[in-house]
């Protein structure tokens, strides 16, 4: 009986959390699918209205910007890039830097390790002159190479995957050479399937990370071409409804990246215990 | 040249610790040798050069008539089980076996044939699609020999491979181990510290103290003529009994007793070693022992005590007598199977 109590009472705590998190959400989305004159006279609805697709519809092809360039569309597409770019990118090389450090004879390979895990302490807000004026050398301001490869470093992933080749037994590259694997083998038929979890996680986390990202690119586009979803979220102008059905939509790419992958980290955690 | 061939080799690790000095040690092709010696000693060291797994810091090992100081554990076409095994988690038993065989670019159809037959030898191939994780402690043991197995190489190497099973598997496995060596006929080094384990695999035995080979022979040689103190310590259980004595004009007097007219020039101060398997009661005593404490093992019993001079001491007695604790026993030693050490250097003297 006691047990019943206490378990219904961290329910209730865990649904309040919830109602927390999704109202506002909710009453977003609800408004989203009113007119604008609807809101402006009422204020925030709760019940869903009837312009859900008119609104959408007219977000996603609509030309914005200054110079009424760019769609929604194209911004979902130039968000997806970089965020794909940035996630791939810096698990890849963090994913190298890490079996570097570890395992080939680097002789200060701790001390470049933390110089490394040091760039955590300088964000790209205050490296974003240099960079940007490296960028600009190299002409590659407005491009999507340009939009992702400056943040595609990840410090935080390397420390991830040193810390788990750092736990993978010594006995096993042992074996591994015994049979006849080289550096390149060892790597992609160990570390890679052994670490398969660990990607997914950083492949998500990067890809949120590359997603919202917000000042770099509003630097290094000067074309609305390039423009991304969360520079849209400032830059789109239009009615109240317009601006909630494009927040609405701007949620989704994340979500979905989770939703999917979260699938395979959960697999991938249970097969490995 | 033999097979296996290692010239003064000689391991210093970077931190400046000596594991291995100057060792020499010829193994034919097919031999069964075993490394034994304490913990600490330096034998996975030695093993581990072998394999190429650690830098031969002086010296030459030559396999096959080959130099391989410079080749990679890769190219050296040799297979070690480990003492975890080190099974790759990831790969079911099946790939597990095929790993070796792939990297080696053999088609699709012989590896498969290979590793059924690996799999038949162990009985194991029942459990190809499963992952290591799914298996007992002996399975597990069993996939890591048909790793070895499989890829037929020069040499196997074994370091205490065995050290993770339980008592009655590792009797069991050991039987194998033996058995599927002498089946396969592939020349082992099978690294060890339970001297029960080096005695019943070993066609030779190493006993490696300190980094140096104290002894190489028979496990019968060494067991029958250990050449010093430490090896007569080592190999045998019940341990050898030591007493301290005194060699002049070919008499050794030890507490409480003297044995005269023995086969030695020595002179001095020196460590008398008798077997408790090679003592037997009878009426003109040597050496006289109150027992402590009677183990009966059945076929044996293990009788514990203390001579006059409180030193602990054991005799081996056929499972069939009956002695109480606290009795006062008549020993001599059978056939004159005594050893004599000197004290100092721990060489043996006669
Ligand atoms: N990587 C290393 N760096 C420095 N010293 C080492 C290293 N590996 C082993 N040693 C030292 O070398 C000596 C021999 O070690 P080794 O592992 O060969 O012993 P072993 O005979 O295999 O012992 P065990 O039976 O416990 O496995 C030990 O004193 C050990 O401390
Ligand atoms: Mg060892």
């Amino acid at each position: 009986m006691t047990r019943f109590i206490t378990s219904s009472f961290s329910h209730l705590i865990l649904l309040i959390g919830i109602l927390i998190m999704l109202v506002p959400v909710w009453m977003i989305f609800a408004s989203s699918t009113h007119t604008s004159s609807m809101i402006n006279m009422n204020g925030l609805q709760m019940f869903l209205g009837d312009s859900f697709y008119e609104n959408y519809l007219r977000v996603l092809l609509y030309q914005g910007g200054f110079f009424k360039e760019i769609t929604a569309l194209k911004m979902f597409f130039n968000s997806f890039i970089m965020a794909t770019g940035v996630a791939i990118l810096s698990v890849v090389t963090s994913l190298m830097a890490a079996y570097a450090l570890v395992y080939y004879r680097i002789k200060y390979a701790t001390l470049l390790f933390w110089i490394i895990f040091i760039t955590i302490l300088v964000p790209l807000e205050l490296r974003i002159f240099p960079t940007y004026s490296v960028m600009a050398e190299l002409n590659l301001v407005n491009s999507y190479f340009g939009l992702i490869v400056p943040i595609s470093a990840s410090a935080i992933a390397t420390l991830f995957f040193r810390q788990f080749y750092k736990t993978v037994p010594d006995e096993l590259l042992e074996s591994a050479k015994l049979d006849g694997a080289n550096t390149w083998r060892f790597f992609v038929d160990f570390l890679i399937p052994l670490s398969k979890t660990m990607i997914v996680a950083m492949l998500i986390f990067m890809f949120v990370f590359g997603y919202n990202q917000y000042l770099w690119p509003l630097l290094v586009t000067t074309s609305e071409q390039y423009w991304t979803v969360v520079m849209g979220l400032k830059m789109m102008s239009g009615s109240i409804v317009h601006r909630f059905a494009f927040v609405m939509m701007s949620m989704v790419p994340p979500i979905l990246i989770i939703i999917v992958l979260q699938k395979y980290f959960i697999k991938g955690v249970f097969q490995d215990k | 040249m033999s097979f296996l061939d290692l010239k003064n080799v000689t391991k210093i690790y970077p931190n400046g610790t000596k594991a291995v000095h100057e060792t020499s040690l010829s193994v034919d092709e097919g031999e069964f040798m075993v490394f034994v010696g304490p913990s600490g000693c330096g034998k996975s060291t030695l093993l581990r050069m072998v394999a190429g797994l650690e830098d031969i810091t002086e010296g030459d090992i030559n396999l096959d008539g080959k130099l391989i100081n410079e080749v990679d554990p890769s190219e050296r076409d040799v297979a070690m089980v480990f003492q975890n095994y080190a099974l790759y988690p990831h790969m079911n038993v099946y790939n597990n076996l095929a790993y070796g065989l792939k990297n080696r670019g053999i088609d699709k159809e012989t590896i498969e044939q290979k590793v059924n037959d690996a799999a038949k030898l162990l009985q194991i191939s029942d459990y190809l699609q499963r992952k290591p994780s799914m298996l007992s402690g002996g399975q597990r043991q069993r996939v890591a020999m048909g790793r070895a197995i499989v890829r037929n190489p020069k040499i196997f190497l074994f370091d205490e491979p065995l050290s993770n099973l339980d008592a009655k598997l590792r009797i069991q496995m050991r039987l194998e181990i033996k058995k599927l060596q002498q089946k396969v006929g592939v020349t082992s080094i099978f690294v060890t510290h339970d001297q029960v384990e080096a005695m019943t695999l070993a066609d030779r035995l190493a006993v490696i103290n300190n980094g140096i080979i104290e002894q190489l022979g028979t496990p019968i040689e060494i067991y029958d003529n250990p050449k010093s103190l430490f090896v007569a310590g080592f190999i045998g259980s019940p341990q050898m009994n030591f007493l301290d004595g005194n060699i002049k004009n070919k008499t050794l007097s030890a507490e409480g007793f003297e044995i005269k007219d023995i086969d030695s020039d020595f002179e001095g101060e020196v460590k008398l070693g008798i077997r408790p398997e090679h003592l037997s009661q009878s009426e003109n005593s040597l050496i006289n022992l109150k027992v402590d404490l009677v183990e009966q093992l059945g076929s044996d019993n293990l009788v514990y005590g203390q001579l006059k001079d409180k030193k602990d001491f054991c005799y081996r007695c056929p499972g069939n007598l009956t002695i109480e604790k606290g009795a006062d026993l008549s020993l001599n030693i059978e056939n004159n199977k005594y050893y004599i050490f000197d004290k100092s250097t721990g060489k043996r003297v006669n």
